[in-house]
Order: structure tokens, then C-alpha cells, then sequence
């Protein structure tokens, strides 16, 4: 330890040094967090708390129909919608990268539109003013085709754009392969460069997803049954029955349940995009 | 000269102001080697990329075959599947396997059956001695073996004419040499190839023909041993030098056409 004997026939300085304003600083920090730890302790209701969130009979209550019903709906909506969204975002990023200029217009204000509007501002609109425009005429599958369309509708216009940069992003040299074996440039896309463009756009689609996860709880806006409740309706109507927010609680850790694993796959995908892009 | 395989009529190609290609005829025969060398920026990979219309000429014709390749109503895709196109950077599927790129094109394009697709993409990896990567994918292939295994894409498609755009300019050293004879070989089978290359030694032992460009125009065409070994025009000897020597280059004010043109 030639370092340390080094140091000790230095005259020591005056003030703090490097090294203890570090641990200093470290200290002052830790000591803030145990402060605001026990001041929040010492403030709340435990019981109260305990009472109204988590009231171990109301939360049993719950199951099964909290699983087998509302988060099975969720999932319902969200897979439909999103099935929606992908479809109609690939069509509507490949009228982007179209050489017909009214097919770029067309799908530029439809994606400037929809990015632009609240995802409730869409349900409401499925949901009311498209049954008193077309008096008569039902959009098929019901509350899930509605569900599917509104999600659709909106998260077609953040796909649209994930592909749109997706395509741009595969190599022109890919294009040039395709064309010089034969390829048509329609085949060439389809066959070629739109695989390579979800494989580059897996990670941020993987998080639209997740997006429509929870934008599904706007169903509720569409006017559901019992029996096509989500998460949240299923829930809120718990918990006003029962005058207590448990089942609030127990609905949040539900979509917990997928959002947080779904999270973990995003982030290791990047990190593999990350890798094999080095 | 056997017919014309390749025949390039007065080839004018323009990006904006300027101009590329300055007037090309060319004419390449069945079975004919013929190597394309120049200074970067000289238009060799723009002339070869026209002859497939991966760049549309700015005016003067392309034939390949019966087809004229400049024509605007003539099928392009069916051409190009008589034309087999090599490129610098591989440009491999990566997100299919060494076979699958090889019969994907088969079966979209030619539309022939799985069972006939595999047999011919397995018989053309042998070809290029790379049976056993048939089932690897290209990210885990070296850049001398993905070349090989582009190359068989290419003869998959049973194609009539080659063109080889800097085949081994991308490669480490050492593996340049497998790229090399699997073109040998196919030059020795009386293949029709168009090679733009910096590969000396390859263009004197293996090409029937070398074509000199420098500043979009044939500077001088003949024989391997006259062209690079007696060149006729200074602008050969002096880039000739330049490439066998680098060493002993001088700095030189205003390379000619060595500003801002797009190289393969």
C-alpha cells in the first residue's frame, strides 16, 4: 500500500476533501430519505389505510370472476384492438412511404389527427355518435368490435408511424437484393423488408401494446354488460358496492400482472436490438 | 466474339449536375470475362448497376440478350432473372437462413416447388463448399462466406449473364482468395461476367477483356496483358501505378473525379 504511505507524509489539507464531500453528501441523502420515510409512517391512518385498501375478505371476494372474466376481457380488447391497430398502421405506413402523393396526404392527416386526440375522445365517439349517425347499422362483434375499432383506431396512428420508420430503417442495399433476384417491389416489400421492419420495431410495438392495454379500461364509455367488464369497470362497480377501494387496489395489481413482465420483455429486446446492432 | 450477351450503346447517367456516365458502348459476348477497373468515382459501379437498371440511364440503351433492358415497356423483372447481381456489402437476407435465402427467391420469383427449390440451393452451396452452413444464418458467417453464399443465391436463379459489383472490396485479406476462385470457377464453366474490380491480379489471370473508365468514359478496352500490362493512355499508367505502388504515390491537387460521386 505505497499509495496510503504516500499520502500519510503529506500534510493534510484544510477543509474537506474530494473524499468527504463525497460521503458526506452520500450521508445527507439517506438521512433525507429516512426522514420522509418515517414522516409519512408517522402521519397515516395504518388501520384506516388497511380497512379501506386492503380488506382481505372483499379482495377474496373477488375471485375468480376478477381473472376469469375481467382481465380476461381486458385482454380480449387489448389483443383485438391491437390486431386492429397493426393491420391498419401497416397500411397506413406503407401509403407514407407511397410514390402517389394523395396516398401520403391521406394517411399524414389521419395520423396527425389521431395521435392528436384523447384515446377518450375516441371511445366516446365510437361509442355515441357513431350509433345516432348511423341509425340502424351495428358495428359487428359488439362492445368487443367497438372496443377493437376505438383501440384500433388509435393505436394504428402510433403503429403507423413505428413501421413507417421501421421499413425506413432496413437497408436499401436489402431492396436492391430483392429487385436484382426478380423481385417485384411490391413482393420485395412483403417478402423482404416488412419482416426485417417488425423485427427492428419489435421493442417500441411490444410497448404500444402495453399503451392499449390500458387504454382498454375506456370500454367502459362504450356502455358494457356484466358479463363484458374490464378490470377497471369490474373494479369500480366492487368497489362502490362494497364502499371500499380493495378492489380498486386488487384491479391495479391485475394489470400490473402483464404491463410489469411485458416491461421487463421490451427492455431485453432493446438490449438484444442494442447488441446485435453493435 | 460470339454474340453480344451485353451490348451498352452511347450511356449518358446523370445524378443532378453531375454526370456520371459520358457516353458508354460496350458489348460484352457469351461466355466473356470482362473486368471493369478505374478510380473510385469513375462511374464503373453506376455503368454496372444500368446494365441490371438498378439505375435508370439517363438516355442511350442496354441490352442483355434479346431484351433491350432501357426499354420502358419491357418486363424488368423477368430480366433481371437472367442477370445475377452481385454486390460489395453481400446484402444477404438476415433474417433467413443461408438456404432459405437461397430458395425464397426460387419459389417467390420462379415459382418452383419447395422440393426442387432445396435441391437446387443445396446443389449451388456445394458449388461455393458451403454445404455445411446451409442451415446458419448470415450474422454468424464470415464476410468471405457470405459473399459465397450470395454468389450462390445468385446461380440459384439459373441466371445467363453475372455482374459483380467490388466483390471482395469489403473483405479482410485473407479471405478474399474463396471469393476469388468460386469466380474462377464460374469463369472456367464459360460464364458471362461483368466484374468491377481493384483485383489485379484476378482481372490479368482470369478476364478475356479489361475495360479501363475513368470520368464516365471507356478510357481504354482490351486484352488483360495489353491494358494492364503495356496501357496505351497516361490516365491508365498513372492509376495503374497508383494501385500496384500506393506507397509511391505523390500528393496531387484535384484527383480527377474523385469529388463527391456515389460509389457503389
Amino acid at each position: 500500500m505505497t499509495a496510503t504511505e504516500v499520502k500519510q507524509d503529506r500534510p493534510r489539507p484544510k477543509g474537506l476533501t474530494r473524499r468527504r464531500k463525497r460521503r458526506l453528501s452520500r450521508g445527507l441523502q439517506y438521512a433525507v430519505f429516512v426522514a420522509a420515510v418515517i414522516a409519512l409512517a408517522a402521519t397515516a391512518d395504518w388501520g384506516r389505510l388497511q380497512n379501506q385498501f386492503a380488506e382481505a375478505d372483499i379482495a377474496r371476494q373477488m375471485f375468480p370472476d376478477v381473472i376469469t372474466l375481467a382481465l380476461r376481457n381486458t385482454v380480449l380488447y387489448t389483443v383485438a384492438g391491437f390486431a386492429v391497430a397493426v393491420a391498419l398502421g401497416l397500411v397506413l405506413a406503407l401509403m407514407r412511404l407511397s410514390s402517389v402523393g394523395p396516398y401520403r396526404w391521406v394517411a399524414g392527416v389521419y395520423i396527425e389527427i389521431f395521435r392528436g386526440l384523447p384515446a377518450l375522445l375516441i371511445f366516446i365517439f365510437i361509442g355515441v355518435a357513431v350509433p345516432l349517425a348511423f341509425p340502424g347499422k351495428e358495428i359487428v362483434g359488439g362492445t368487443y368490435g367497438k372496443a377493437a375499432l376505438a383501440l384500433g383506431l388509435v393505436g394504428a396512428a402510433y403503429v403507423a408511424e413505428t413501421l413507417r420508420a421501421g421499413i425506413q430503417a432496413v437497408p436499401q442495399g436489402q431492396t436492391e437484393a430483392a429487385r436484382s433476384l426478380g423481385f417485384s417491389p411490391a413482393r420485395a416489400m412483403v417478402s423482404i423488408v416488412i419482416p426485417q421492419a417488425f423485427r427492428i420495431v419489435l421493442p417500441p410495438l411490444t410497448n404500444e401494446f402495453v399503451i392499449l392495454f390500458k387504454d382498454s379500461s375506456l370500454v367502459l364509455l362504450l356502455g358494457v354488460t356484466l358479463e363484458e367488464r374490464d378490470l377497471s369497470k369490474f373494479g369500480r362497480d366492487l368497489a362502490s358496492t362494497t364502499a371500499n377501494s380493495t378492489p380498486i387496489l386488487v384491479a391495479g395489481l391485475c394489470y400490473l400482472l402483464v404491463t410489469v413482465p411485458l416491461g421487463f420483455v421490451v427492455r431485453r429486446l432493446e438490449a438484444k436490438a442494442r447488441e446485435a446492432a453493435q | 466474339m460470339t454474340r453480344p450477351e451485353i451490348r451498352i450503346t452511347d450511356l449518358h447517367k446523370s445524378f443532378g449536375d453531375n454526370r456520371v456516365l459520358r457516353g458508354i458502348d460496350l458489348e460484352i459476348g457469351q461466355g466473356e470475362v470482362v473486368c471493369v477497373i478505374g478510380p473510385s468515382g469513375s462511374g464503373k459501379s453506376t455503368l454496372l448497376r444500368c446494365v441490371n437498371l438498378l439505375e435508370e440511364p439517363t438516355s442511350g440503351r442496354v441490352f442483355v440478350g434479346e431484351s433491350e433492358v432501357t426499354d420502358p415497356d419491357v418486363d424488368i423483372d423477368a430480366v433481371r432473372r437472367r442477370i445475377g447481381m452481385v454486390f460489395q456489402q453481400f446484402n444477404l437476407f438476415p433474417h433467413l437462413t443461408v438456404t432459405e435465402n437461397l430458395t425464397l427467391p426460387q419459389r417467390r420469383v420462379l415459382k418452383r416447388s419447395a422440393a426442387q427449390a432445396a435441391e437446387v440451393a443445396a446443389e449451388n452451396l456445394a458449388r461455393v463448399g458451403l454445404s455445411e452452413k446451409a442451415d446458419a444464418y448470415p450474422s454468424s458467417l464470415s464476410g468471405g462466406q457470405q459473399q459465397r453464399v450470395a454468389i450462390a443465391r445468385a446461380l440459384a436463379m439459373g441466371p445467363e449473364v453475372m455482374l459483380f459489383d467490388e466483390p471482395t472490396s469489403a473483405l479482410d485479406p485473407e479471405l478474399v482468395g474463396d471469393v476469388l476462385a468460386v469466380m474462377r470457377m464460374l469463369a472456367r464453366e464459360g460464364m458471362t461476367m461483368m466484374v468491377v474490380t481493384h483485383e489485379m491480379t484476378f482481372a490479368r489471370e482470369v478476364a478475356d477483356r479489361v475495360v479501363f473508365m475513368d470520368g464516365g468514359v471507356v478510357v481504354e478496352d482490351g486484352a488483360p496483358a495489353q491494358v494492364i500490362g503495356a496501357p496505351r493512355h497516361e490516365r491508365t499508367r498513372h492509376f495503374l501505378s497508383r494501385l500496384l505502388d500506393p506507397a509511391m504515390a505523390e500528393v496531387e491537387e484535384g484527383t480527377p473525379g474523385e469529388v463527391g460521386t456515389p460509389e457503389g
